[in-house]
């Protein structure tokens, strides 16, 4: 894991090359219309302009340090991620604790299980007209509907996580004298990580799309209004920028999430290697 | 002195599937004194392990009773420590919490836990590997960790199911003569299930032979050669011929039920 292949990553970035030198040669020999399809240098331009601050710096507004992060891009990005961590945050709040009983408790998983499958399969974009209903527009409406991203993944790894927990393990705390709160906090609970991890996994993922969509419908900023927007001024430029933002942003929490997973898991043999 | 730590007085088991009854346990009786060192015999399917699970109250008899010094037997509890076959540890613990789990169970304070754990480590030689987790351990090293949580329970009564059967044979005797050493130090009273004679013979003070189905107590014998004991001796041997041959008798019937069984299908 810690030895990079620089040859692997070197193969990689070879297509990538290829691939951004034919489309600037497209765009520099006048192939494609600039409004349609802008050259690879001008979305880079566009995306360091997007990053560096708007205006001079001038001490009255405060430190060079706000300053240098008062651009654009950095407050679309800390915008996005606010509410992907709020809705996250509100749906796996949730769905942690009613996955716990519903997998540990027969009972309320025989009361709980019909509504969850039906409820399951609704895609939390259909939400929109209700969560404006409900919501207004803002930031309530796109938290509402990324906590419903995320509720369904948590909910369904974190069942199926308490459900798997090997007997042996029941067996050996309750030889130790384990009691019901023992037993679900110290064996139960560490034994469904791995499943709840997946899950949680799945439901950031789930949680990072729908706050893009929200974003083009609720709200004034964040990184899923600003491509809308420039649409609207045919910066098709800002647009790709704004994507390719969108997928850093996207490549960073799922490295976040690996980290996170390697060192909780730490103990797991599923990553023996 | 020869006060009784575990009485079985009648004990029947009955499991039911869907299409049969089968008889596990028949009319057990054993009477095991305090620090009795004994092992069960057979081939699977004689209820052994069965018998075990019933003494450590995970799956209590069907009539009859198992009482120990602590009273009768109605689940379980960590009077009577386990050791498991599959080792069980929880692996997501290092081998130091592993150990401390049953004591802060017990309610033990945080203190004496390190202490105890500490002493334990070192008493099976696990003290470089106390941050360890399961995974990063040999089958060996692990039933080692398996012995020291039972250990640290301070429970009079051991209960072992077959717990060397999946290492190697070196480390299988390097651990059975620590085993003895922790028994004849620590006078615990065990009850070791084992299929294999020679181990039966290396470890016990008796070895009670089982049937196969349903599962009665074929012989009950003691075992009184002097330890450390020589597999290659001959009266070692005489005792391997002999026990040989009535558990072949119950594996026979084993395998003919088994190819019984395959016929009806």
């Amino acid at each position: 894991m810690n030895n990079i292949n620089w040859r692997e990553v070197a193969a990689g970035m070879i297509v990538s090359a290829i691939l951004i030198a034919v489309w600037q040669g497209a765009a520099s020999l006048g192939w494609v219309n600039p409004q349609i399809l802008p050259s690879p240098l001008a979305v880079v331009q566009k995306w360091i302009e997007y990053l560096l601050p708007t205006d001079a710096y001038s001490a009255a507004a405060g430190s060079r340090w706000t300053w240098a992060f008062s651009g654009e891009l950095i407050h679309d990005t800390i915008s996005s991620m606010y509410r992907v961590l709020a809705g996250f945050v509100v749906g796996a709040g949730l769905a942690l604790p009613l996955g716990l009983s519903m997998g540990s408790n027969k009972r309320v998983y025989a009361w709980m299980n019909p509504l969850v499958q039906v409820v399951r399969p609704i895609p939390p974009i259909a939400y929109i007209p209700l969560s404006i209903l409900w919501f207004g527009l803002g930031n309530p409406p796109a938290v509402f509907l990324i906590a419903i991203g995320a509720f369904f993944p948590v909910l369904m790894n974190t069942i199926a996580g308490v459900r798997h927990v090997d007997g042996i393990y029941l067996r050996a705390a309750r030889n130790l004298g384990a009691n019901q709160r023992t037993m679900f906090l110290r064996v139960m609970l560490p034994a469904a990580v791995p499943y709840i991890l997946s899950g949680v996994r799945i439901g950031i993922g789930t949680a990072f799309i729908v706050v893009i969509v929200s974003e083009m419908i609720a709200v004034n900023n964040g990184l899923g209004f600003r491509i809308l927007e420039a649409r609207e001024y045919f910066w098709s430029d800002k647009i790709i920028a704004g994507m390719i933002s969108i997928g850093l942003l996207g490549l960073a929490i799922d490295i976040g999430m690996n980290k996170l997973n390697n060192y909780l898991l730490r103990w797991h043999r599923g990553l023996e290697n | 002195m020869n006060t009784s730590q575990i009485k079985i007085s009648g004990v029947n088991k009955v499991f039911n599937t869907s299409d049969r009854q089968v008889i596990a346990l028949k009319e057990i009786n054993l009477d095991i004194p305090k620090g009795q060192f004994v092992c069960l015999l057979g081939p699977s399917g004689c209820g052994k392990s069965t018998l075990l699970n019933a003494i450590a109250g995970f799956s209590l008899p069907s009539s009859g009773a198992i009482a120990t010094d602590g009273g009768v037997v109605t689940g379980p509890g960590p009077d009577r420590g386990m050791v498991f076959q599959e080792y069980a540890l929880f692996p997501w613990m290092t081998v130091e919490q592993n150990v401390a789990f049953g004591l802060q169970i017990k309610g033990m304070n945080v203190a004496e836990i390190r202490l105890r754990v500490e002493e334990l480590l070192n008493k099976l030689g696990l003290t470089d590997f106390k941050t360890r987790f399961p995974k990063d351990l040999s089958g060996g090293m692990r039933q080692r960790v398996a012995i020291a949580r039972v250990l640290a329970l301070d429970s009079p009564i051991m209960l072992m199911d077959e717990p060397f059967g999946a290492l190697d044979a070196l480390t299988r005797r390097n651990l059975q003569d620590e085993l003895l050493r922790i028994w004849a130090d620590l006078k615990k009273t065990i009850v070791f299930v084992t299929h294999s004679i020679e181990e039966a013979i290396y470890l016990a003070d008796r070895i009670v032979v089982m049937t196969y189905r349903p599962g009665t107590v074929k012989r009950d014998m003691t075992v009184d050669l002097p330890r450390l004991r020589d597999p290659s001796s001959p009266t070692f041997n005489v005792l391997k011929r002999e026990l040989g041959q009535l558990v072949m008798e119950e594996q026979q019937r084993h395998h003919n039920d088994e190819m019984r069984m395959a016929a009806v299908d």
